[in-house]
């Protein structure tokens, strides 16, 4: 499988609250691989891979996050120009519509790392395959 | 079906209820006169005398009374009967202004016992069942009332008073509490709290029925506690002044029967005082019949309701309330416009994106007011797609308008960030005052 699971979270626009959601990650061992906040006025959601995203879903719900688990790609892309624009016309070509992405670099990888959330993730699954893109396995993300 | 507690008085053919309330609200008006000053020169000045009122259609010569006139003779220059006949006294808690301090003598608390006795029972309790009283104890009316009233049908009381709340839940297990009286909004807290601790009101406690009222709430929110516990949720009715808690909805849950022998019920025009008729929207105006520490006359409680005479499906001949819409003292006038809490909960709990709690904040930002109503997200309101959270608010902000026929900001916070009452539920504050 190919997809990977994103933790997402509801936060309300205060001083620490995205304090707090570290420091819950952190209190429980769970590492961050990418994160990205995108915020609507009082209101934002985080997003985010973690190495272990159950522990991490569980621990966020515990402490009464709103807290939700989804399935996202994690593409990797040629940290050379044309690398983004490779991927996303695949997807566009296809007719697989991007909700949002966020990308990262990892230190060993000469390769960035992009998570995209999409409409139909099976399509896309499929199309970035045949166009000989690999995605990272759960497994992967977890021996970044 | 359930039975009736006194079944004489609750089906009384209507011909013999009125002449009952005519005779009680003669010799109550002659009562007054000879017992309080307060009343005997409120009289005089309206130019009535007792021997004026003939029938119960002469109540309307009678002056109105108010909340201001409880405050204004506090602590007790309008009670009727003297010291030594009073065995009780409650105290309101005087969050609007001034406390109103209101008497009891031996009778009345029978009578306020009966009242209750007939209601629980008209809801199907008895002898076997088990209430849980989580009502606050104390100077406030709710948790004594329904104590008595739940003794008298011989039913188990648990006088639990409020708060604890995971020993409420603990000992509606353990006891097989079968009923529950508290506030609306403490209920669907004790929910939140039963679901965190694991246990499902459906299926891990015999809880049938819910008696609930200190506050308007809305057939909304009736809902989302009946399909998320499996219970019947009765309203129930009473203000301080008028005993406390009295009169609740039958299994029929068709409005609230207001027993008539110990209340003459009008509904009238806030505006003009003048009676509207039957089945439309006024202030309930009540007279007490059978009260004798602290009588009230035309007492205009500030509750908005209708009123129907027609005879319920249960039997029971006496007129019914239909929910509270509101109180006068609660009403919010927006940039002109009237607005009722109970409107935008009625609003709100038809989304369920949205929790059962809310608040609403009113700032005056120069000359223009502004309402936000701050709602939790739900569980299931939660996507991770921004988008989708602003298309829900400008949902909840679209139907709002269209109830209250102005816009309103609506904040999405995070569940259980709003302030959980144990009691009577905060949920408006108002910036404007100066």
């Amino acid at each position: 499988m190919a997809e990977i699971k994103q933790i997402s979270l509801f936060v309300e626009n205060r001083p620490g609250r995205t304090a707090n959601v570290a420091k819950t990650l952190s209190d429980a061992g769970v590492n961050i691989r990418a994160l990205t906040i995108a915020e609507a006025g009082d209101f934002g959601v985080i997003r985010m891979v973690v190495d272990n995203p159950e522990k991490g879903y569980d621990v966020l719900k515990e402490n009464a996050f709103t807290v939700s688990m989804t399935d996202v790609l994690a593409v990797e892309m040629k940290d050379t120009p044309g690398g983004l624009y490779e991927i996303v016309n695949t997807l566009g070509e296809s007719g697989v519509n991007v909700d949002y992405a966020y990308a990262f670099v990892t230190a060993k990888a000469e390769k960035a790392m992009l998570i995209l959330r999409v409409d139909d993730i099976a399509k896309a699954r499929d199309v970035l395959s045949k166009k000989g893109v690999k995605m990272a396995t759960r497994e992967e993300i977890q021996a970044i | 079906m359930s039975g009736y507690w006194d079944p004489h008085i609750e089906r009384m053919p209507l011909k013999d209820l009125h002449a009952l309330q005519e005779d009680r609200l003669k010799s109550i008006v002659r009562y007054v006169y000879d017992h309080s000053a307060f009343y005997r020169q409120r009289f005089k000045d309206a130019g009535v005398e007792p021997g004026d009122i003939k029938s119960l259609a002469d109540v309307t010569k009678l002056p109105f009374t108010r909340k201001v006139d409880l405050r204004d003779t506090y602590p007790t220059g309008m009670f009727s009967a003297p010291k030594s006949q009073v065995v009780r006294y409650h105290v309101s808690s005087g969050t609007t202004g001034k406390p109103t301090v209101v008497g009891y003598t031996r009778g009345d608390i029978e009578t306020w016992s009966e009242s209750l006795a007939r209601a629980l029972t008209s809801i199907g309790l008895g002898r076997d069942d088990t209430i849980q009283v989580a009502y606050g104890y104390g100077l406030f009316t709710g948790g004594l009332g329904l104590h008595y009233g739940a003794e008298r049908i011989g039913a188990a009381v648990l006088p639990i008073g409020t708060g604890s709340t995971e020993r409420q839940i603990e000992l509606m297990q353990d006891l097989g509490t079968t009923a529950i009286a508290c506030t609306p909004s403490y209920f669907l807290h004790i929910m939140e709290v039963a679901e965190k601790m694991g246990v499902s009101i459906q299926e891990d406690t015999n809880l049938k029925a819910g008696i609930f009222g200190a506050e308007p709430w809305s057939i909304e929110t009736r809902k989302r506690i009946e399909e998320g516990t499996g219970i019947n949720a009765y309203d129930i009715y009473g203000t301080s002044e008028i005993s406390g808690p009295l009169c609740t909805e039958c299994m029929q849950q068709k409005g609230i029967h207001i027993w008539g022998d110990i209340f003459l019920t009008e509904v009238i025009d806030p505006k003009t005082g003048e009676p509207v008729d039957d089945g439309e929207r006024g202030e309930l105006v009540f007279t007490t019949l059978h009260k004798f520490a602290l009588p009230l006359i035309r007492y205009r409680i500030g509750d908005l309701s209708v009123m129907t005479n027609e005879v319920c499906e249960c039997g029971r001949t006496h007129p019914r309330i239909l929910r509270i819409m509101g109180r006068t003292d609660d009403m919010l006038i927006i940039r002109g416009i009237n607005v009722f809490p109970s409107q935008v909960e009625s609003v709100l709990m038809k989304i369920p994106e949205v929790g059962d709690h809310w608040e609403i904040i009113v700032d005056r930002k120069g000359v223009l007011d502004m309402m936000t109503v701050k709602v939790e997200l739900t569980e299931k309101g939660f996507s991770d797609k921004i988008g989708d959270l602003m298309r829900l608010k400008k949902k909840v902000s679209k139907e709002l308008k269209g109830v209250l026929n102005i816009a309103a900001e609506v904040d999405l916070v995070e569940p259980g960030t709003i302030p959980r009452s144990m009691g009577k539920a905060k949920r408006v504050t108002d910036n404007r005052k100066v």
